[in-house]
């Protein structure tokens, strides 16, 4: 079916590697929010954290685009600033999760048996787990913010990624190349690090991809229910936390920071979404 | 041999949901102790710590005892119904849960039913325009639902409809059933939106999976009436695994009907763990998360039921798991 699909495409108009316009505006929102996460000092036109108390809340101005918080702080900076925690957390949580993964999911696939059944058990487990609830009452709990959440949502992530990378896995094992390395006496260790691994690291990054996305949504969640950062930290959740209560003078200052988190959140999805339809075609 | 089948296949699934609650209950016990410093300075909170109400905590939550004991003790209380009191307002934890399940059960409710009808016409009406306008329209609605958490949804529905055009109010549960229902419309939006994507998406590619199939092709060769084809044969069969999917769905609309309660100052079970959370009531936060997840689990074995039921192939014993 799909084969047949490609067949008809005239090759000018659709070459290989072409991509759709739609992933390269998502490259272009992403490169955005890492230029803002590494530069945002000298982008911002105000510092995130100048308060002018006299002014308080006001709706968007020559002096202040996005207009000012309760606090009178400069909206527009405060969400160039609030780039790094949408960007640093995510790409925490997808790589630890995926390291993780990545080990669990290797040896499951591969040695089967006990290691697997074990594996697998507690991984179903860990998905019956109602986990943006466990997030919210475990950092609630404990505390420490910011981190206690990045470091809860690599435990939750890591189940469902050990099962991605357990059946990308499974899904190499009885191709002939194993069975020429096992028949040349290849160690366990080097057939699984050195030969499987390179075979199933494409669809791992894609999933890196989409993780980072749902980490994003996360962790914005946690800190918009007052649990991820510090108060007064510049973060699209924390803003739109705090500024919930000027929906009425200053909207800017709750439909920014969300648009922002829709947009990033969208557009590693596209990107991740892409990713995988090409690594999976080969 | 069909009713053994099933009863055994419910007995399996409770022989997974028991010891899931009894796992889920000590992680909910071991809250107390999770909590940094000691126990009693956890569960005293901001009131004042008299040796006579320290004594009253560490017979209450008889931590004098060993920690297996702890939760033994604990569970038992449980189990009768005493889920302890608040720290804040030192209210019967229970009758608080009663007094806020109504609003969270009565928003999740509407929101399946959008979510069912919405979701499940618009998958199929993408899947018969395959690569049309409509179609692209709904796998780009379902990217943005999937990235958007119902409390980003929530706002910008409270921005558009209750700020800009002031139809409908932007807090509060009302009073009455219509009443009720009008404070509840956004609300339900938000958190429909955000799970509608995921069952359009499953139904989408399911339906255009099932079209393809050889019994459709002959279905129509016999003649059968279009109506026919699409709800007998297609239908049917392209919603299995829209239910295989309920444990997902069951887990994000209470996940997300959290957020939406904040967001929209609902007076409701997710608002209350919020709440209880903030201000780090550990006796409600405990007593919350137990029912939630005790609702999960629930939903979650009625669903699976009900997948059995669907499918013949399982309820016929012909799938081995």
């Amino acid at each position: 079916m799909t084969e047949h699909v490609e067949a008809t495409q005239p090759k000018e108009r659709a070459p290989r590697d072409a991509i759709p316009p739609a992933i390269v505006i998502a490259f272009i929102v992403v490169a955005i929010v890492v230029i803002c996460a590494f530069f945002g000092g000298s982008i911002a036109p105000d510092s995130p954290f100048t308060q002018r108390l006299e002014i308080g809340d006001t709706p968007p101005s020559a002096e202040f685009p996005a207009g000012t918080d309760l606090l009178g702080r400069d909206v527009l900076s405060r969400v160039i600033h609030g780039a790094w925690t949408a960007l640093i957390g995510p790409v925490v949580v997808a790589a630890g999760a995926f390291a993780i993964a990545t080990v669990l999911g290797l040896l499951s696939g591969y040695l089967g048996g006990v290691v697997d059944s074990g594996i697998m058990r507690w991984v179903d487990f860990m998905l019956a787990l109602p986990g943006p609830l466990v997030a919210i009452v475990v950092v609630g709990v404990v505390g420490g913010g910011y981190w206690t959440a990045v470091a809860v949502l690599i435990i939750l992530f890591t189940a469902p990624d050990t099962r991605i990378v357990r059946s990308a896995v499974l899904e190499q094992r009885p191709r002939p190349y194993i069975d020429a390395a096992r028949a040349l006496g290849v160690s366990k260790t080097r057939i699984l690090f050195v030969h499987i691994l390179p075979n199933v690291l494409p669809i791992i990054l894609a999933y890196v991809v989409l993780d980072f996305a749902f980490a994003l949504v996360n962790l914005a969640g946690l800190s918009f229910l007052g649990l991820g950062v510090e108060p007064g930290t510049p973060d699209w959740g924390r803003m739109l936390f705090e500024n919930r209560t000027i929906l009425f003078t200053n909207p800017v200052a709750l439909l920014l920071p969300a648009a922002m988190v829709i947009l990033t959140a969208v557009s590693m999805n596209l990107i991740g979404d892409w990713l995988f339809a090409r690594f999976t075609r080969q | 041999m069909m009713r053994s089948g099933m009863a055994r296949l419910i007995l399996m699934r409770l022989a997974i949901a028991v010891p899931l609650l009894l796992i889920i209950s000590f992680g909910v016990f071991s809250l107390v102790h999770l909590a940094p410093g000691d126990p009693v300075r956890a569960l005293l909170g901001t009131r004042p710590s008299d040796p006579e109400t320290l004594a009253t905590l560490r017979a209450r939550y008889h931590l004098d005892d060993p920690f297996i004991v702890q939760y033994g003790k604990w569970l038992g209380q449980v189990l009768q119904g005493d889920l302890g009191r608040s720290i804040n307002g030192n209210r019967l934890v229970l009758s608080s849960i009663k007094e806020r399940a109504g609003v969270t059960i009565y928003l999740c409710l509407i929101s399946t039913v959008i979510v069912l009808v919405a979701g499940i016409l618009l998958g199929m009406l993408a899947a018969f325009r395959r690569g049309g306008r409509l179609d692209r329209f709904v796998v780009m609605f379902g990217v943005f639902g999937i990235s958007s958490p119902a409390f980003v949804t929530g706002i910008f529905l409270l921005y558009v409809f209750g700020v800009v055009l002031g139809w409908f109010p932007t807090f509060g549960a009302g009073r009455g059933f219509l009443d009720r229902f009008w404070h509840l419309t956004l609300p339900s939006l938000a958190l429909a939106l955000s799970i509608m994507a995921i069952v359009v998406k499953i139904t989408r590619a399911s339906m255009i999976e099932v079209m393809d199939r050889d019994y459709v092709a002959f279905a129509r060769a016999r003649g059968m009436s279009a109506a026919r084809i699409t709800f007998a044969y297609i239908l049917r069969n392209a919603l299995i695994p829209v239910v295989t999917a309920g444990g997902l769905i069951v887990i994000g609309f209470l996940a997300n009907a959290i957020y939406v309660e904040v967001t929209f100052a609902l007076p409701g079970l997710g608002s209350l763990i919020v709440d209880a959370v903030q201000r780090r009531d550990i006796p409600l936060i405990q007593g919350t998360t137990l029912v939630f997840a005790l609702f999960v689990v629930i939903i979650n074995l009625v669903v699976d039921i009900i997948y059995t039921m669907i499918d013949p192939r399982i309820r016929f014993g012909k799938v081995a798991s």
